[in-house]
């Protein structure tokens, strides 16, 4: 278990390494980021000046290694637009969008996983073919337009919840339904899957055997099986939707991570982009980790073994 | 024992000898099929009307009356609606209905060709792990982890601010970065078919690797891969969408369904049926192409129904 | 009127029918099944596998897949009918009064629960004791089927234990409450050859000392013929022929009994050298509407009467008139005399 865990923490720090260098040589392709940052009527010395200050001016190797020193002690630069370090902007934000996350992910799982249970206990069922319904309506449904359409309906014309911001608990009920609801498909597809399967394993049949009630059979031995894949796919789409948050957090206007990258990527400001791109590939990495992990805590084949 | 002993009778049984043949019973799945029947027939609609739209339509998309501007569809009635702009106008006089129409091929023309870019990256990973294993399933596995780790509408919206915005940006970017799905099914499709007798006897005779990868393991992961092409291209086609909608993506005038919301947000209060039509359109194009991949892979691949 | 104490029969199956809907049809897996089981006796009903022997055990301990119907002239535990009671009254009784043995210890038990728990469920589920005693129970069940360091096992989990010691666990779950009937279905099938005659000599040792009705599912004639107290030979979903043990394997009266006797070496009568019978041919297909004898298809001596109206179980006369010995050939009593099948089937 130890071993497992050293291991991937290993594959973690090697993809966030490959990441980073990814990232660092964004600012290569986009051309001299001297000129960006100055903009492009600026004097020669200015350009020079800038060059110097954050350090262009040297081999791309060197910068590379100053940036990933950096990076691992927590220092990611000086963002070119907000004049502060890009760190102290990151973790400022941070918490919002992954408030917004967790919220959006018990959303889904609320609604997908007593559906997905329900559509397996009654294959073709009328629920089977709601939830089925749910699923493909979900999966082609654009987040935005979804949001936008949240907003028109619960918003503007019934008046239910405001419309942006983020200090009231109320601006992320929007926002968590948008977010959630786009994962709801996978999860519940999933869960009705592992249920069916289980429930037509040997050990449903023993259980049955035994005289248990059919909802000790359902909820002690059929869910506790069927729920241990869910759980790693749910620490996924948790990763994936930090990243879709962008588009979410921009509508909502609501203060987290994905603003932050929205606003960054309107200014060309590209420390902060990387620090984001780097940031959320980590969580991610760290995300699908603790999903393994949870995975060995519930399954005792994998914790023992 | 009760289920083998129920399908071991009903192979040999004399209903069975004299069932129809294979192709039949594929064409009748397909017409059972109503979910790949109606997904295809909206997508061959709205393709068909994607193609034919200089015919559907005799506006220019790019033509501005702001005369006429923001004239109501047929359906709100008022003294405005009028016949000759079936979806009304948007905020510049352009008519809804050819922008809409236009804004289709954008759509089908991204979808298709960033799901293009990347079925061929992802295939060449996913065989080539799949069939080799070992060092080289290693190497690609840590290439689709570190993918996965990176969030794709934020690097895509970044890569996109950094070169600068075009369709060719667009279909490129995207391409590049939604192969994993391809990569990780052809992976785990091909295990499946590499452990098969046919290919020990392929490898037995001497058949060079290249030979095998086609003509042994193609024929036999290129349903996975017609399944996972559909759903790719519903995802691009998405993608393109949210990237136009934030402004980073397809550049105005162009017409494209993201952009045409994205234009339109500000008068959504006032007209929601500016991001209704174009939204309604774009749920309608991916829920097709997602039905037409689910049923796909129903019929050819029954048992990995989900 | 059947009571426990007068008669001491456990189990009463008659006319028990099971069908399936599949997509060519309607599969009649059990047709018209009749047998019953008293206290103390061991009923091993044999046949090849598709015969409907699983079926009819899950049909009694209505465990059938949900697809399945089933209808029973008969069907009663202890005196009690199982036939018309409810879900939840068959729940009480499932796992209580009688129990099951499955074939496939590797899969049968929860990998997400130990031992202990699995066990002690059984318990806490029928009876009103508690945690503590449901685990002596299950500490003593467990070292009583022959489970070494008992107290260990309780806690690990199923994958940490041999597909011997799990069946061994199946067996002590199904004692859990002291059942009045077990059914066991080819218990010993998944497991290795040395290990099946440990756990069917404890079965077989069990069922003397708790004085229980035990149904033994199996295709393996070798098992019947140590075990048995009575048989009933199945094929293709019908009872063929019913006897005791001794009247089975002495004079065994049906074509496909005889067949089957043949297949095995026999200690002392088969010789070196001798060639040891088959039975040419498959099962029919179970889909739709029969008529006639089953095994037409397949036996030496079929006639054109064989095929033309159902045959029914009939008292076998062979053995001087035994109540007890029933089987469904109309030509019984003249192929008695014949040659032993397996002469007759192999050139």
């Amino acid at each position: 278990m130890l071993a497992f865990t050293l291991k991937r923490l290993g594959v973690a720090l090697l993809v966030a390494l490959t990441v980073s260098l990814i990232t660092f040589s964004m600012i290569y392709v986009s051309g001299d980021p001297a000129i960006a940052i100055a903009g492009e009527g600026a004097r020669a010395q200015d350009i020079e000046a800038i060059r110097k200050f954050y350090g262009f001016d040297r081999p791309i190797i060197e910068q590379y290694f100053n940036w990933l020193i950096g990076a691992l002690q927590g220092d990611f630069g000086r963002s070119y637009t907000l004049r502060q370090p890009v760190a102290g902007v990151i973790f400022a934000r941070l918490p919002v969008t992954m408030l917004l996350g967790a919220l959006a992910i018990a959303f889904a799982l609320v609604l997908a996983i007593p559906l997905g249970v329900l559509a397996a206990v009654r294959p073709n069922s009328l629920v089977d073919r709601f939830a089925l319904t749910v699923a493909v309506v979900g999966q082609a449904m654009p987040s935005f337009w979804f949001a936008l359409t949240l907003v028109l309906w619960l918003g503007v014309h019934w008046r239910l919840l405001p419309i942006t911001g983020s200090d009231r608990w109320q601006n992320f009920v929007m926002p968590a339904i948008a977010l959630g609801y786009y994962v709801t498909p996978a999860i519940m597809r999933l869960t009705r899957a592992g249920v069916l399967e289980v429930l037509s394993s040997d050990y449903i049949r023993t259980a049955r055997a035994k005289g248990l009630r059919p909802m000790a059979v359902l909820f002690k031995h059929a869910l506790r099986n069927a729920i241990i894949p869910v759980v790693s796919l749910s620490a996924v789409q948790f990763g994936f939707m930090l990243g879709g948050s962008i588009v979410i957090e921009t509508i909502f206007q609501i203060n987290g991570l994905g603003y932050l990258a929205w606003e960054s990527i309107q200014r060309k400001d590209l420390p902060t982009m990387q620090a984001i791109v780097l940031t959320l590939s980590v969580i991610y990495v760290l995300l699908t980790l603790l999903g393994d992990l949870l995975n060995a805590f519930l399954d005792p084949r994998l914790r023992v073994a | 024992m009760a289920e083998l002993s129920v399908k071991r009778a009903g192979t040999m049984s004399a209903e069975e000898i004299l069932a129809p043949s294979p192709g039949a019973l594929l064409r009748r799945r397909i017409f059972r099929h109503w979910g790949l029947m109606i997904g295809g027939m909206i997508l061959a609609a709205i393709v068909l009307m994607a193609v034919l739209a200089p015919f559907v339509t005799t506006f220019d998309p790019y033509d501005q009356q702001l005369a006429r501007k923001l004239i109501p569809p047929v359906w709100h009635g008022g003294a405005k609606a009028t016949w000759v702009h079936p979806l009304g106008t948007d905020h510049l006089g352009r008519d809804y209905l050819t922008r809409l129409l236009y804004g289709a091929q954008i759509s089908l023309l991204i979808g298709f060709s960033a799901m293009l870019i990347s079925g061929v990256i992802g295939t060449v990973m996913g065989v080539l792990a799949g069939y080799f294993g070992g060092r080289v399933d290693m190497v690609v596995n840590f290439i689709i982890t570190t993918r996965l780790s990176m969030p794709v509408v934020l690097v895509a919206l970044a890569v996109v601010s950094i070169i600068g915005s075009s369709l060719t940006v667009v279909i490129w970017v995207l391409g590049l970065l939604i192969w994993d799905r391809f990569a990780v099914v052809m992976r785990s499709a091909t295990q499946q078919v590499r452990v098969r007798e046919f290919i020990t006897a392929a490898q037995a005779l001497g058949c060079s690797t290249p030979r095998i990868l086609l003509a042994e393991v193609a024929p036999n992961v290129v349903n996975h891969l017609i399944v996972v092409a559909t759903l790719e291209m519903a995802h691009a086609i998405l993608l393109e969408a949210a990237l136009s909608f934030l402004g980073l993506g397809v550049q105005p005038p162009t017409p494209s369904w993201g952009l045409m919301i994205s234009e339109a947000k500000g008068l959504m209060f006032f007209d929601p049926w500016l991001i209704s039509i174009p939204g309604v359109a774009l749920f309608l194009l991916v829920l097709a192409i997602n039905m037409l991949g689910d049923g796909l892979r129903d019929i050819t691949a029954p048992e990995n129904r989900g | 009127m059947p009571g426990v104490a007068m008669s001491g029969r456990v189990l009463t199956v008659e006319d028990l029918r099971v069908t399936l809907p599949v997509p060519a049809g309607t599969l009649h897996a059990v047709q018209g099944v009749s047998f019953h089981v008293d206290r103390g006796e061991t009923l091993c009903i044999v046949g090849e596998s598709g015969c409907g022997k699983t079926l009819t055990a899950l049909a009694v301990m209505d465990l059938l897949p949900s697809r399945a119907r089933r209808t029973a002239a008969r069907l009663e535990l202890e005196g009690q009918s199982l036939a018309g009671a409810g879900e939840r009254a068959i729940a009480d009784i499932r796992g209580n009064r009688m129990a099951m043995i499955f074939q496939e210890p590797m899969t049968s038990l929860n990998p997400a629960y130990t031992i202990g728990n699995q066990l002690e469920e059984a318990l806490l589920r029928h009876r009103r004791v508690g945690r503590k005693q449901a685990r002596e129970r299950a500490l003593y069940l467990l070292d009583r089927v022959g489970i070494p360091s008992a107290a260990r096992r309780l806690n690990q989990y199923p994958h940490q234990l041999s597909g011997g010691l799990r069946q061994r666990v199946m067996i002590a779950m199904a004692l859990m409450c002291g059942p009045a009937l077990i059914l066991a279905d080819e218990p010993t099938t998944a497991l290795d050859v040395t290990i099946q005659a440990q756990i069917l000599h404890l079965l077989a040792e069990l069922q003397r000392e708790f004085a229980m009705g035990l149904v033994l599912i199996t295709h393996d004639l070798g098992i019947v013929a140590r075990i048995a107290t009575r048989v009933a030979v199945m094929y293709a979903g019908q009872v063929v022929e019913t006897g005791t043990a001794q009247a089975i394997f002495s004079a065994p009266a049906h074509p496909y009994t005889r067949g089957l006797l043949a297949c095995i070496p026999v200690p002392g009568k088969t010789r070196r050298g001798d060639r040891l019978g088959t039975i040419p041919g498959m099962v029919p297909s179970l889909i739709g509407e029969m008529r006639g004898c089953r095994f037409a298809g397949r036996c030496p001596y079929v006639a054109g009467a064989c095929r033309e109206s159902e045959v029914p179980l009939e008292t076998g006369l062979e053995t001087g008139g035994e109540q007890d010995h029933l089987v469904r050939c109309i030509r019984h009593a003249e192929i008695a005399g014949l040659a032993a099948p397996s002469e007759a089937v192999v050139s």
